[in-house]
């Protein structure tokens, strides 16, 4: 079967102090093939632990990650990596970042040249790829960061708040630029933010997760994404069910930092 | 005395200087901080000022200059110097029977590292006789005024006056052929006036310092050519310092990487550490003597646990979710090695690289203080002996010179080989 399974994951960290942090409970999730799923969340839900129990970082205490009808049990280039920042290269340039992946597979440059080239033009990074990456913008490291993944072809890509350190509208230039390669390369992507018009703007499928301990709130099945390919994500926000969602979700999260709030003033 | 008024000059000419640029030099407006209004406080708006750094160091050399007599240094920058040339002084001595006489000490005084040449003089009349005495400048001599006298101090005769100045066996005077006192026996202790200037072998004038780096330069020291002694210098650094890498940034990966390693040598490496290199150059000598192994091997010692410590610096601040990026494109473990955790640790051995080329540049100086028959310390260690202070002090400028080059180039290497440094 052609698709991620994510079944049954509990993760407790057990900390020194003798304590535990039962950080997922009982998480389950099927992934089809080509699915973008975003995932929203308090801080502090698991979020970022589930993206590492599925990139193979992390072994669950209980539970397992099934790929392409294979157990996880390591990171692999058949699952990429797209980190918020700081997970390029400073000493490579752009285009030896973005061909790491099929280079360190062995591939020649006659292998991997035109693949990579045409991520970089796809990406707006054509003109710069000899550059050193510390001498990019925030975006455009980014955006080498998204291209070095394409060019290693996984099957799935992990997003760990990609964008979440860029600019408003750097931001909404690279939501436009997600949308458009998923679209183009077919990838199965999972993308965790924190903003939640872009869950609800790129996610297909968007999960909102609940804290202490992580598990999986709500799931939805949005239309945005797909309006969003090749059009204006600012129209997509004037379509209807747009704002409903938005207000809906927002209530969701607020009630449950609400309850967090809560339950530490209760503690005080 | 002399440092004294050396100290005032400096201070003077810092206040000096200061003020006539405050007043009379315009704040560059075209420059960013020039419009800032709160500069006190804000680091970044202290730029080093061109003009003090270049008054410093003028100010250095002026004041070495004048205060040692430099031909460099026009004569009415020059400190006052040690009187030099001939002079003379009247003194009475008294007899036991209350009797007075004069006579007349005619005194020659060379200059600096000349001959103080003896003469003679016309002994005069009465029972005190006229003396010459010959002496060099900027010292005292104990005359002994009676040994050409009828009456002599065995006999009861004593100074009580120089220059008609009343003087005594506690009472010291100063006229203005110099200082004068009694010493315990009753002889004439006279010192001319000495003047703010330095003895050269206290200090040597610039142009002394230059000339003995000429003369040695041509025609070496002891037995070695100048470029020989710096060239073993230099070699024996970059021989200890090599090792010392080569061993150390594989044992620091390997401390950074494996839990066994780390246990196994951090306590070496923490002990070791705070051990001064210098506290082992007996040991060493004891161990190997003193001759090129000896040298290499403290200097290997030096640089290793430096060179250890930064690599395992470097491993350790690897981003880890460079590492993690690297496994999910692929990358086996030998390639994570070689592609992000070498490169990676790359600034962090540079900056140990220059701390250690630093300390072994030391190390090998106060080892060739200790013992060797060639080497910059060795230079000056011997030049000390026979206290040719200008050797010495060219020996000192010359280390001082290169220690800042070596600094330089691995500055420039530095920039040249992780340009990332610090950008990312
Ligand atoms: N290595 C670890 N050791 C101990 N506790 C951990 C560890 N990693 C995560 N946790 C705990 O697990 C819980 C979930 O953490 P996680 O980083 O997955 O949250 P998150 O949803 O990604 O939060 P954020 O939105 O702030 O990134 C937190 O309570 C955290 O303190
Ligand atoms: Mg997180």
């Amino acid at each position: 079967m052609s698709g991620l399974s994510i079944e049954n994951i509990s993760m407790r960290f057990d900390l020194p102090n003798g304590t535990a942090v039962q950080a997922l409970q009982d998480v389950s999730l099927l992934l089809n093939k080509g699915e973008l799923m975003s995932v929203l969340g308090p801080s502090g839900c698991g979020k970022t632990t589930l993206l590492n129990i599925v990139a193979g970082f992390l072994a669950p205490t209980s539970g397992q990650v099934v790929l392409n009808g294979h157990a996880v049990t390591g990171p692999d280039a058949e699952r990429g990596m797209v980190f918020q920042q700081g997970a390029l290269f400073e000493w490579m340039d752009v285009r030896e970042n973005v061909s790491f992946g099929p280079r360190m597979g062995g591939q020649t440059e006659a292998q991997w040249g035109a693949q990579v080239d045409h991520l970089l033009d796809v990406t707006g990074l054509g003109d710069f790829k000899d550059k050193a990456t510390y001498e990019l913008s925030g975006g455009m490291q980014q955006r080498v960061a998204l291209a070095r993944c394409l060019a290693n072809d996984p099957d799935v890509i992990l997003m760990d708040e990609p964008l979440g350190a860029l600019d408003a509208l750097t931001r909404e230039k690279m939501q436009g630029l997600v949308l458009k390669l998923w679209k183009e390369t077919g990838k199965t992507i999972i993308l965790i933010t924190h903003s939640v018009e872009e869950a609800i703007l790129l996610g297909e499928r968007l999960l909102v997760m609940a804290p202490r301990p992580g598990r999986i709130h709500e799931e939805y099945r949005l239309p945005f994404a797909e309006m969003g390919v090749g059009g204006d994500l600012r129209e997509v926000k004037t379509a209807p069910g747009y704002a409903e969602t938005r207000e809906e979700i927002l209530e969701m999260i607020w009630n449950m930092e609400e309850e967090i709030m809560g339950r530490t003033e209760d503690m005080q | 005395m002399i440092g004294v008024m050396i100290l005032l000059v400096y201070v003077a000419i810092f206040l000096g200087s200061f003020l006539v640029v405050r007043f009379f030099v315009r704040r560059s407006t075209s420059d960013f901080t020039a419009l800032k209004t709160v500069t006190f406080g804000d680091e970044s708006a202290v730029a080093s000022n061109r003009i003090a750094s270049v008054v410093s160091v003028v100010t250095i050399f002026l004041i070495w200059g004048s205060f040692t007599g430099s031909n460099w240094v026009p004569g009415f920058l020059h400190a006052p110097g040690p009187f030099v040339g001939d002079t003379s002084f009247v003194y009475t001595i008294e007899t036991g029977d209350g009797t007075r006489d004069d006579a007349t000490v005619f005194v020659r005084v060379a200059g600096f590292g000349e001959q103080a040449e003896k003469f003679e003089v016309d002994p005069g009349e009465g029972i005190a006789k006229d003396d010459a005495v010959a002496m060099p400048a900027s010292r005292s001599s104990t005359i002994l005024f009676d040994r050409n006298d009828e009456v002599t101090r065995k006999d009861g005769a004593q100074v009580v006056a120089i220059d008609g100045v009343a003087i005594g066996p506690d009472k010291a005077i100063q006229t203005p052929a110099g200082r004068f006192a009694l010493t315990a026996k009753g002889a004439i202790s006279y010192a001319p006036p000495r003047g703010l200037q330095m003895e050269p072998i206290w200090l040597p004038p610039p142009e002394a310092v230059v000339g003995r780096l000429i003369e040695i330069a041509d025609e070496g020291y002891r037995d070695s050519t100048l470029w020989n002694h710096l060239g073993y210098s230099l070699f024996r650094v970059i021989a200890g310092f090599l090792f010392g890498a080569l061993l150390g940034i594989p044992l620091g990966y390997a401390m950074g990487l494996s839990d066994w390693f780390r246990g196994w040598f951090e306590p070496i490496v923490e002990f070791m550490r705070p051990v001064p290199p210098l506290a082992l150059i007996p040991l060493v000598i004891i161990w190997f003597g003193i001759g090129e192994t000896g040298k290499i091997i403290l200097l290997f010692l030096a640089s290793l646990w430096i060179m250890a410590i930064s690599a395992r610096a470097g491993v350790s601040g690897v981003n880890i979710s460079k590492v993690h990026a690297a496994y999910s494109l692929g990358a086996s473990k030998f390639q994570i090695m070689r592609h992000v955790i070498m490169p990676n640790s790359l600034p962090e051995i540079f900056t140990g690289a220059r701390v250690a080329m630093g300390v072994c540049w030391g190390t090998v100086v106060a080892a060739e203080l200790v013992a060797a028959s060639e080497g910059a310390g060795m230079m000056i260690m011997v030049a000390s002996k026979f206290q040719l202070t200008d050797i010495v002090l060219m020996g000192i400028i010359l280390i001082g010179v290169i220690g800042f080059g070596i600094d330089v180039l691995m500055r420039k290497a530095e920039n040249w080989l992780v340009p990332w440094k610090g950008r990312s």
